[in-house]
């Protein structure tokens, strides 16, 4: 009966849990749209609901009802599963992400590499979309996802590296907690190298500007997911905003102290304790969404071959040197 | 294809004429292997609507509106094009004032298709707010052109002998405000881009032409001058009010897309520059020659059916001087923003042209795309038809 019981809580917590996420998802398209406007100079959503409020509720509703197109000449079965894989690998990556003090789904020890496996994963969606849309335009989109995937994946992991070697652990809680006993409460100081490959693996990874080389609108014209349509096509596009979430709570995580705040902070403005972990955490997570829009709004795209030796000739050895001086500073401090 | 080592397998890519980046119904064929382009084969005529043909059964003025169609970005350069074909045909003197309208117009004109050209070849690239920067004030200059000519994209606004109507003090404050803010706004746009480390990765060394290529393929305007060869027609050949102001031609040095880019950018400047001049500098009068309503065509001293010219004619060299005699002919060019737009009319003594014939420089244009595109990758396709600015209008006619 107990057995039965933690099923049913855990199904609840995490409906309730994803149910907050997706809805975040949601209105982070609205954000995107609403801070973009204000960049270029437009209005973005204005007509559904006050300032356009309601937009991301309609866009569902819309792309729910829109007819399911399945060209012809597709593989039906891959090319259906493609955006499901792509949304369950990004959405998976939550289950161990913590928002505060013990709110988690799934405490485990390896949270950390377990993000970046999943997170790895999602790619399969986007190469099965590219190459089951027997499409050309959709099948270098896809190619090139691979490959940058590959390759951005490396930089990302090895990023990570001086972070785990300070905390001593994988697990995503300690990593929090760890950053807290040091006097400047976040490994943003430490690690501003191993930050700055992250910030720059993490734009190529969730393939937003100036690396949305796989999309790439003007060259591919929607790249991997040229031929989907209605509820298919909107599965990516959440697949790509969580992804994005997922990518900037690691940040919050792992360089910004979580839902902590610095020592010395507290020690200048006391008040500032009483303000709850969740508020930390979600300014952290929200900074990171806005760096992305920022960055969309600002920078054009790189080329393929740019792409691919920003990779593997700058984010690699960066991050190599990282880890290096970490382990020696480590050492001896 | 034959082999089957999936290795060596060239894939055949249509780009165009549906593709976003294409800007109208360019098609390209590129045989690529993994992204680099092995081969590029531009296809044109999509959007062919025989504006040649048509003007030999309208009357010199009816032609006129067609010339707005050929290259729609930039309708009041072409108007002005064929009418000064006409007028040195006929041999009208335009009045002052209506050449520097004239001048103004075609200035605003540049200004405003490069603008175009500015927002669409940074969004290729993946600047999209760029896009709608250069849109704005676009839409200002739109509402000017509306303001004079009643229509903002087709204009249809020089006469044979001058333009249509004139031009009013509140249009010369609106359009004199305009040019005083626009270096800033250039500014803008180039803090945006000109410093922008990807924008410099994407253009810098790539798609160059050097500047005996670029006559050799009868190259113009920005596009030639960014590999660095001084030729404007507004400078060799100075229409209008153009031997009447100061102006700069810029010129680039390496020939590639950031050259064309900087040169364009550089032209916005400048045409600010001469539209400031003629807005000091303008006088007062008439707009329109005189009995330019009632023009007559030169009489050529033998009326020949055209049924009657046939393949034959042609066969003797002096059949073809006579036949060259008889009727006159003429070549008018202007600088339009893509080039050297040219209009060569033969007359035969009626009220419609014989023979029209333009000189689009998007359609010479669009011959290099090939040379540069064999070797790049796809995404420099795209950076390279930004940076020729053709407009398939003009290149279908």
């Amino acid at each position: 009966m107990e057995t039965l019981n933690l099923i049913f809580l855990s199904v609840i917590y995490t409906a309730i849990y994803f149910g907050i996420l997706l809805l975040h998802i949601a209105y982070a398209t609205y954000a995107e749209r609403k801070i973009i406007g204000h960049i270029q100079l437009r209005l973005g959503p204005m007509v559904v609901g006050p300032h356009g409020l309601l937009q991301p509720i309609a866009d569902v509703v819309k792309l729910i009802f829109k007819e399911d197109i399945v060209p012809s000449r597709v593989d039906k079965f891959i090319f259906k599963v493609a955006p499901l894989i792509s949304l369950t690998a990004a959405l998976s990556s939550f289950a161990v992400i913590p928002v505060n003090q013990n709110w988690v789904i799934s405490e485990i020890d390896v949270g950390l590499l377990y993000v970046l496996g999943i997170a790895g994963l999602s790619v399969y969606g986007i190469v099965f979309a590219g190459w089951s849309s027997n499409s050309k335009y959709a099948f270098l989109g896809g190619l090139r996802s691979a490959a940058q995937m590959i390759s951005y994946e490396v930089a990302l992991g090895l990023s990570l590296v001086g972070v785990i070697l300070m905390a001593e652990s994988f697990n995503l809680t300690e990593i929090v907690n760890k950053q807290s006993e040091y006097w400047y409460g976040m490994f943003l100081l430490p690690q501003i190298i191993g930050y700055f490959v992250f910030i720059v693996a993490m734009l190529a990874e969730t393939n937003r500007l100036p690396f949305d080389l796989p999309e790439a609108e003007t060259e591919l014209v929607a790249g991997y997911f040229v031929e989907y349509s209605g509820a298919r096509f909107s599965l990516f596009y959440l697949a790509e905003y969580a992804a994005m979430f997922c990518m900037s709570a690691l940040a919050a995580i792992c360089f910004w102290g979580g839902w902590t705040v610095p020592p010395f902070l507290i020690e200048a403005f006391p008040f500032l304790e009483k303000v709850p972990g969740i508020v930390w955490f979600l300014l952290k997570l929200y900074f990171h969404i806005f760096l992305f829009l920022w960055i969309r709004g600002t920078l054009p795209r790189y080329r393929y071959d740019q792409l691919m030796a920003i990779g593997w000739k700058v984010l690699i050895p960066l991050a190599l040197v990282n880890i290096v001086l970490t382990s020696i500073l480590k050492y001896y401090l | 294809m034959k082999n089957n080592n999936l290795a060596e397998k060239e894939l055949i890519v249509n780009m165009g004429p549906q593709h976003p980046a294409t800007h109208g119904v360019l098609r390209l064929v590129l045989e690529v292997e993994g992204e680099i382009i092995k081969k590029c084969t531009p296809y044109i005529g999509y959007l062919h609507r025989g504006v040649e043909k048509l003007s030999e059964d309208l009357t010199y003025v009816q032609s006129l509106p067609l010339t707005d169609r050929l290259d729609y970005l930039s309708s009041m350069v072409n108007n002005v094009g064929f009418a000064l074909a006409v007028e040195k045909l006929v041999g009208i003197n335009v009045p002052e004032r209506a050449k520097f309208i004239r001048t103004i117009m075609s200035e605003m004109t540049r200004i405003c298709s490069h603008l175009v050209w500015l927002a669409t070849h940074a969004l290729d690239i993946g600047a999209m707010t760029v896009f709608l920067y250069a849109m704005r004030d676009r839409e200002y200059l739109l509402e000017l052109f509306e303001m004079i000519a009643g229509a903002r994209l087709t204009v249809s606004y020089s006469r044979i002998g001058g333009v249509r109507c004139d031009i009013n003090d509140e249009f010369l404050d609106k359009l004199g405000k305009f040019i005083n803010e626009f270096p800033d706004r250039v500014e803008e746009y180039e803090t945006l881009i000109d410093r922008n480390r990807v924008w410099l990765k994407r253009t810098k060394g790539v798609g160059v032409i050097s500047a005996e290529e670029a006559i050799n393929y009868g190259l113009t305007g920005p596009v030639l001058r960014g590999s660095g060869v001084y030729y404007d027609v507004r400078k060799f050949f100075p229409y209008d009010a153009y031997d009447q102001v100061e102006f700069e031609v810029p010129l680039g040095k390496n020939g590639d897309i950031y050259d064309r880019y900087r040169c364009r950018m550089l032209e916005f400047r400048q045409s600010a520059r001469i539209i400031k001049q003629c807005i000091e500098k303008i006088p007062s009068g008439s707009i329109l020659a005189e009995n330019a309503l009632r023009i007559r065509m030169p009489e050529s001293p033998l009326k020949i059916d055209k049924q009657d010219i046939s393949f034959e004619l042609y066969i003797e060299d002096k059949q073809i001087e006579s036949f060259i005699e008889k009727f006159p002919e003429v070549y008018a060019s202007v600088e339009a923003p893509r080039g050297e737009l040219g209009f060569y009319i033969v007359c035969d003594n009626s009220s419609k042209p014989f023979r029209v014939r333009v000189r689009a420089p998007s359609f010479v244009h669009a011959g290099v795309l090939p040379k540069l595109c064999e070797g790049s990758l796809i995404a420099d396709v795209i950076a390279n038809i930004g940076s020729i600015d053709i407009i398939l209008g003009e290149c279908d006619r």
